[in-house]
């Protein structure tokens, strides 16, 4: 059965001033598929996000989010998405409760789904607590939340464990596993994290200078390994690491 | 009906807003208090000028123009003197072009003059020098002093309007400019732009928010200076509403204007300074803008701040009406609305 593609990506090309950020990307991610955007810093993982997510244009090509471009849908499309940031500061003074209301409001969301969203990501202890007070990782697992209030068809996550510790980190992979296993969603999470992708995507996309270098499940991109010019050195567990060090020639953190 | 209007948007936004706003009591200080106590400071060194030029109203017809006292060490004082009438000499007063006002009755000179304003003191003690000196008028000797306690021409009459004018401009261009620029910088704008939220009612909340604090803020100024000082509105109510409103509009569109697109609070800080620092020194505040040169005043009173000030004031204390007004509200409200839509068109969200 040929299933509807959820997100197509064709031929989309972008660039800033004198920045070729992305160049000639296709990509399809289909209904409740999880997808890891691997890339160093510069890749033009962001930049993809940012087109898949409206608030930036593609100079050429053409991004579908369930058979829509952005242009004309946008109020439309905008109850569809999800997103968390590396980094957003919500209102320090504001409650978590309030954030999430806040954030409810725009969606017209009621009380029922917040309180639903404060139990999936375990904040209900601090349900009055502000913002500002938060650590690190409970105010991710906030943004995290803040995402998933619209029970989206697409989760775009840019990132949202760097800067967490291990703890903190994989009480959000919980979450997201949760969410995997409960909702028709389709998550592009772009991250520095090869671990996080392994335990929570069932799709690489490894980009670098704004192209795809390769694509494809992880049994299959490992497979692929065997046939590529650099080979890891040490006899051992052939891993993403070893896969991206060889396309690329530099470490994912670089 | 409550669960459906606390699920609105718009609702919600004011609400955290106010929420933000009431949690935060450095706001209050740093956006609103901070800037007059250092506006004070600089009407406190912005007193020595290298010439003193003094107008003085004279009720009735007077012989001579202008005298000036040459003093090396504190520059010369010219005092230039008017003919006027009663009505045109409080009018003057009450817009801080005179701040003395002499009288001859009975072949002695009447001075009248608030002697709580340190300016029409220092005049007074002046003039009275150079009168009683023979060489400049040898008769003039016999004087005495008429304080003059009607409202509207006491130096706090002058100052409460300016104060209230300040104080939205201050709270605008902090509360509306500052709030746009951090929360580009924390990415909260690019957070909120990727929900189904209405942009325009991000701004209304906020603009809504500033508008009722700054009539929190001017209404207990208005409050106090009714306690302490009987100040009363001489003119229309209604009118200086109108004004306040246009006022506040005029304001936050600029506001919204000079951070549609920058990301980078530095940048805000001074954006803010540029504009509010020249307006707070020379719009006439603390003291008459016609204290500056000649050439200057046109300049001054096309101000917003000046434009406001003006008009609370010849409302407050001159009595006026919306006849006297209209000019200034149709002004300021036309400049709040260019600004806003020129502000929207090149906003940044991201």
């Amino acid at each position: 059965m040929n299933v509807e593609p959820i997100i197509e990506i064709r031929n989309v090309h972008k660039s800033f001033k004198t920045v070729q950020a992305v160049r000639g990307i296709d990509l399809c991610i289909s209904p409740g598929q999880f997808v890891a955007v691997l890339g160093p810093n510069g890749a033009g993982k962001t930049t993809l996000v940012e087109m898949i997510e409206g608030i930036q244009q593609p100079d050429f090509g053409d991004i579908f989010i369930m058979g829509k471009t952005w242009k004309g849908n946008e109020k439309y499309l905008r109850h569809l998405i999800g997103l968390s940031l590396q980094e957003t500061h919500f209102i320090d003074k504001l409650s978590v409760w309030e954030t999430l209301r806040l954030f409810a409001s725009f969606f017209e969301i009621g009380k029922d789904r917040c309180e639903e969203t404060l139990n999936l990501i375990g904040l209900e202890e601090k349900r009055k607590a502000w913002v500002v007070n938060l650590s690190g990782g409970q105010r991710q697992r906030l943004a995290l939340g803040i995402a998933l209030l619209n029970k989206p068809r697409v989760l775009l996550l840019d990132e949202p464990t760097t800067g967490l510790d291990p703890n903190a980190r994989r009480e959000i992979w919980a979450i997201l596993l949760k969410l995997k296993n409960q909702l028709n969603t389709s998550l592009v999470l772009t991250t520095h994290y090869m671990e996080e992708a392994e335990q929570l995507c069932d799709y690489i996309v490894i980009i670098d200078h704004g192209k795809i270098l390769k694509q494809g499940s992880i049994a299959e991109l490992l497979g692929e390994i065997q046939d590529l010019p650099v080979k890891p050195l040490e006899i051992r567990k052939i891993t993403l690491d070893d896969l991206f060090i060889s396309l690329t020639g530099r470490h994912l953190n670089d | 009906m409550i669960e459906r209007i606390s699920h609105n948007q718009l609702f919600q936004l004011i609400l955290a807003n106010i929420r933000e706003l009431i949690r935060e009591p450095g706001v209050l200080f740093w956006g609103i208090i901070f800037p007059i106590l250092m506006s004070l400071g600089l009407g406190v060194a912005f007193t020595r000028k290298k010439d003193v030029v003094t107008n003085i109203g004279v009720i009735g017809q007077t012989h001579f123009r202008k005298i000036t006292v040459p003093d090396d060490k504190l520059g010369n004082n010219t005092f230039i003197f008017q003919s006027l009438t009663w009505k045109e000499a409080m009018i003057k007063l009450k817009r801080g072009n005179l701040n003395l006002i002499l009288e001859e009755k009975n072949g002695a000179v009447q001075y009248h003059f608030d002697p709580m304003n340190p300016d029409a003191q220092l005049t007074y003690l002046k003039l009275a020098r150079v009168l009683n000196t023979p060489t400049s008028l040898g008769k003039a000797t016999n004087s005495e002093i008429l304080p003059l306690k009607v409202n509207g021409t006491r130096y706090i009459d002058f100052l409460i309007p300016g104060l209230i004018a300040m104080g939205v401009m201050m709270s605008c261009m902090w509360g509306v400019s500052y709030a746009i620029i951090e929360r580009r910088s924390k990415k909260l704008l690019r957070r909120m732009v990727a929900t189904p939220m209405k942009r325009s009612n991000f701004l209304i909340a906020l603009i809504t928010v500033r508008v009722m604090m700054n009539f929190v803020e001017a209404g207990l100024l208005f409050l106090f200076a009714w306690l302490a000082f009987n100040i009363t509105v001489q003119g229309n109510v209604a009118a200086l509403f109108a004004l306040f409103i246009a006022g506040n509009f005029a304001f936050a569109g600029i506001a919204i204007f000079i951070s549609s697109h920058t990301a980078k609070t530095e940048v805000g800080n001074g954006l803010i300074n540029a504009l509010s620092m020249p307006m707070m020194v020379l719009s006439g505040v603390f003291f008459s803008y016609h204290n500056f040169p000649e050439w200057s005043i046109p300049v001054i009173q096309k101000f917003p701040l000046t434009m406001m000030a003006d008009g609370i004031r010849s409302i407050m204390t001159e009595g006026a009406g919306f006849a006297e007004t209209v000019l200034p509200i149709a002004i300021l409200a036309s400049t709040g609305l260019i600004f806003f839509v020129a502000g929207m068109k090149i906003f940044r969200w991201h």
